[in-house]
């Protein structure tokens, strides 16, 4: 291969590297009305009143909108594929408030100054109601937060404050744990952690020359938007288009309708372009944010170390609302339970409403929380039985040709597709990334003195987007001077999915990558994609771009053979060869083709449906360091293997694992959306909520081993989401081989390490 | 009246007092210079002022006065683009690119102040501007082959 598997520069690096006008919010804003959220500051209450005639009366307002502008709309701001398989819980202005920070109402003014000021003067009475913010006190609880939407579509048990539940069983579990040598079982917790992209949800809209509604936004899911927004306004999807541009970072949190349909709102009602941008701290409270979930795992093994039985129990917050709350506990359960082979496995789980922020996509979507539980729970069990833990993982792992029978039971909100192993490459991972850690070395080597280091390890699977769901399409034209126009609903958040694609269809048309134009995600003028989110876009909107080009390059071939009149030729660096000898390069078969014989424009559209999503595969190593006075752990190493098939872009590729892991770190050690009790959130700053800056970062390797995934294009398997799985449990199992301290829930303050040591029977 | 050099060319500014340079900036077409934070803590926003990095969306417009401010947009004229723009985008030091201008200035404050930086200048510098992509690995990278070489490797 020319271009799949080598360095690529990324396509859009220079117009990024310059600072051009190229984010949602970069357009001259002359006549914009600035709209800012009025946000709830109770946890639980109705609104009995709301008074807007003190706003409305100053100069400079055009207009406020409430739920008593609105009828009731019952949808779900997940942005996914349609029906969404989430709760339709939510409207666009809610009566009842169920989270300090849920919408109340909207202004829009000639000016930010003057909007916040009538957010100051909107005279709200609220009949406030009992709250929940434990998770644990929710299931049964006298205070219901969703009363009366028992039968709402995939909400499961409003009465009880279950958003979503999953009770699958393969096997008999309880008698694969009889005939267990041993059984172990613990319980770990994973917090609210917040994506943190660097551009805040922004949205832009206004009505074209011919009144459609125009929306310019910071979205992972430009074609969700557009419908949701449809839907809720009441207006068809061919009066709106939906721009995304380059955007800042979204990380599962701009797969969310959040702000759009408030912003167009405004537009339809003003006639007037609108902007809404959330401060940092909205960003906090009134966005979205990782699931918090309580995750234990029972395992049952025979003296063989051969897994019996797995039962896995999860209980997730899911705040006020529901989005995603189903399919995160899924993916949870899924793509932890795809890793080892037991002939019995049973998933139990409840994500429950709590008057906290509504918790959404985070990248990862469940894996890294239920990752965090299964691998801590495997290095206790190789602990408690004295074995090496990675023999004991090596033992276990599902293997090339076998059938991952959970994958079948649990799709995406409802049956799923089988899925048979056709590349594993979790034994090189664990190779390499034991050799580049010193492995054998740091693990035995005695712990003493004050500072103890130590090494632990998790290895972790991820899906290649949703089977059977995802669905992306393409359209690719040529041009006359041998360029190509790749334009794609897929959606670039930053990952460089569209360099990654060009090089895909620059690699079957035998073009350097600059030949390719790409323009993605508008819904005006590319084909539909389900959208960024599930580690799809390289492998499912990378097998329609090959199926694209590839008509594209028979087309090519054909014209070409026409116009030398030639029956057999092949295509050899930019032409079509004729076997006598003839050639013709594409420049001239595509200009005779506009201009002069066989008239034609040479294009294709292609659209991909995948039934397979092979998992990735990754082995996560950490090097650590406690401070056994102050409980402080220092991270000097992480290193990371992953096995994503062929690799289409490896410097990319690297930058997604380096990219990933602090954001794990943060989970796994420094971030924490806290509340106090009233549900209010205290740390909504990035003073008081910790990120992994520069000079926190310990040093890291990130390599890939090649296998060839047979469903996947030129081989590739998925590459975004699986490198965050594995820094958590293997910076605990780090902690617990540096200082013999087991801590079960993240993120691993030094205040719960030394309380740990504190407790240790021998210091 | 408040009167500066932006990118190299003397400017006049009649604002409301009260306006920062963030808004100034952006209203005058210098998107570059991003909103990150209320706090200057992302650094999104940063800016050479005679020379050193600021937060854009701290200072008050007419704090300014007199003063040399340098946004991205002086650094790269038409096709050309600026060694250390170009040493990001061969180290693959770019993912969403928010960041990147502010990186890019951090970067170029440090090469103008220090002799032969080291490793640890650069993530001392770089600690002002957030990044959530890139793990900090590849832009670091980058800056060392332009301050090692003044040319992208």
């Amino acid at each position: 291969m020319k271009i799949v598997g080598k360095k690529t520069r990324r396509v859009d690096g220079l117009s990024l590297a310059k600072g051009k006008a190229v984010f949602a919010d970069d357009m001259p804003k002359k006549d914009y009305l600035y709209a800012k959220i009025l946000h709830s500051p109770i946890a639980h209450g109705k609104i009995v009143s709301i008074d807007k005639s003190k706003a409305l009366a100053l100069d400079g307002i055009e207009i406020i909108l409430t739920h008593e502008d609105f009828t009731p709309h019952y949808f779900t701001t997940a942005g996914q594929g349609y029906p969404e398989p989430s709760p339709r819980d939510t409207s666009m202005f809610n009566k009842t408030m169920r989270f300090v920070g849920d919408r109340v109402a909207v202004v829009a003014g000639e000016s930010l100054e003057v909007v916040e000021e009538a957010l100051a003067l909107i005279d709200v009475e609220y009949e406030e109601l009992p709250t929940i913010f434990d998770m644990g006190d929710s299931i049964d609880n006298d205070t219901v937060i969703h009363p009366g939407k028992d039968g709402f579509s995939f909400l499961h048990d409003a009465s009880r404050n279950i958003a979503a539940n999953i009770s699958e069983e393969l096997g008999d579990v309880q008698k694969g744990f009889n005939d267990s040598d041993y059984v172990f079982e613990g319980t770990y917790f994973t917090p609210y952690a917040q994506q943190c992209s660097i551009e805040p949800h922004i949205t832009l809209t206004w009505l074209d020359e011919n009144d459609r509604l125009i929306i310019r936004t910071a979205t992972q899911v430009p074609y969700h938007v557009r419908r949701v927004v449809a839907e809720i306004l009441d207006i068809p999807v061919g009066k709106i288009r939906v721009i995304k541009p380059r955007i800042g970072g979204g990380f599962g949190g701009k797969q969310e309708i959040l702000n759009e349909e408030v912003c167009s709102a405004v537009t339809l009602n003003t006639g007037k372009p609108c902007r809404l941008e959330y401060t940092r701290e909205e960003e906090f409270y009134a966005a979205r944010s990782r699931h918090p979930q309580k995750v234990t795992y029972k395992i049952g093994l025979n003296k063989d170390l051969m897994m019996q039985s797995i039962d896995m129990e999860i209980l997730q917050n899911c705040g006020g609302y529901g989005p995603h709350a189903l399919t995160v506990m899924s993916v949870s359960a899924s793509k932890t339970l795809a890793l080892y082979r037991a002939p019995n496995v049973r998933i139990q789980a409840n994500a429950v409403y709590t008057n906290l922020p509504p918790a959404g996509a985070y990248r990862g979507y469940g894996a890294p929380q239920g990752y965090f539980a299964l691998e801590s729970l495997m290095d206790e069990i190789a602990e408690q039985l004295n074995v090496d833990p990675i023999e004991l993982r090596k033992k276990n792992y599902f293997r090339e040709g076998e059938d991952v029978s959970i994958a079948k039971v649990l799709g995406e909100g409802r049956e799923g597709f089988p899925v048979i192993l056709q590349s594993n490459g979790i034994d090189a991972c664990i190779d390499r990334g034991r050799e580049l850690i010193d492995w054998d070395t740091l693990k035995n080597e005695k712990k003493s003195g004050i500072f103890r280091r130590g090494v632990g390890m998790a290895t972790v699977a991820q899906a290649s987007g949703i089977a059977g769901i995802d669905m992306g399409s393409v359209f690719i034209k040529m041009n006359e001077d041998g360029s190509f126009n790749l334009n794609m609903g897929a959606t670039d958040l930053g990952t460089g999915s569209d360099t990654a694609l060009a090089q895909i269809a620059a690699e079957v048309l035998d073009v350097p990558v600059d030949k390719m134009i790409v323009i993605s995600s508008d819904t005006d003028t590319t084909p539909f994609d389900t959208g960024a989110y599930a580690s799809s876009t390289t492998y499912v909107t990378g097998a329609a771009v090959k199926k694209a080009a590839e008509d594209v390059l028979s087309q090519i071939l054909e014209q070409g053979k026409k116009l030398l009149e030639v029956d057999e030729a092949t295509i050899e660096n930019n032409q079509v060869v004729s076997t006598d000898g003839q050639s013709i390069s594409y420049q001239d078969i595509c200009t005779k083709s506009f201009y002069t014989d066989h008239q034609t424009q040479i294009q294709a559209v292609a659209s991909k449906v995948s039934y397979d999503s092979p998992p990735p595969y990754n082995a996560t190593f950490a090097d650590v360091i406690v401070d056994t006075e102050t409980g402080f752990v220092k991270v000097n190493k992480i290193v990371s293997i992953t096995d994503s098939g062929q690799i289409i872009n490896p410097q990319m590729s690297e930058g997604q694992a380096e990219g990933a892991i602090p954001q794990s770190l943060g989970m796994t050690l420094t971030e924490h959306m806290i509340f106090d009790d009233k549900g209010r959130p205290i740390n909504t700053d990035f003073e008081n909520y910790h990120i992994y800056t520069s000079i926190d970062m310990p040093e890291i390797i990130a390599e890939f081993v090649h296998t060839d995934e047979p469903t996947g294009p030129y081989g590739a398997k998925a590459v975004a989401e699986i490198p965050i799985n594995g820094p958590a449990p293997a910076v605990a199992n780090a902690i617990y081989n540096a200082c013999g301290v087991r801590i079960r829930e993240c993120p691993i303050t030094p205040e719960k390490v030394l309380n740990g040591i504190n407790q240790l029977p021998i210091k | 009246m408040i009167q500066f050099q932006l990118n190299g060319k003397q400017v006049s500014a009649n604002v409301r007092p009260g306006t920062t340079l963030l808004d100034f900036l952006r209203d005058k077409g210098y998107f570059s210079v991003k909103y990150g934070s209320d706090k200057g803590e992302t650094g999104a926003d940063t800016i050479l002022v005679d020379g050193n990095m600021m937060n854009a969306s701290l200072m008050l417009i007419h704090t300014v006065s007199g003063k040399n401010i340098e946004t991205v947009e002086s650094f790269a004229h038409g096709q050309d683009v600026h060694p250390l723009q170009d040493s990001f985008i061969e180290e693959g030091a770019i993912q969403c690119g928010y960041c990147t201008p502010g990186m890019v200035l951090a970067i170029e404050s440090l090469a103008r102040e220090k002799d032969n930086p080291n490793e640890s200048d650069v993530k001392d510098v770089l600690a002002g501007v957030y990044c959530r992509c890139t793990g900090y690995v590849k832009p670091v990278k980058a800056a060392m082959n332009y301050l090692a070489t003044g040319e992208p490797k």
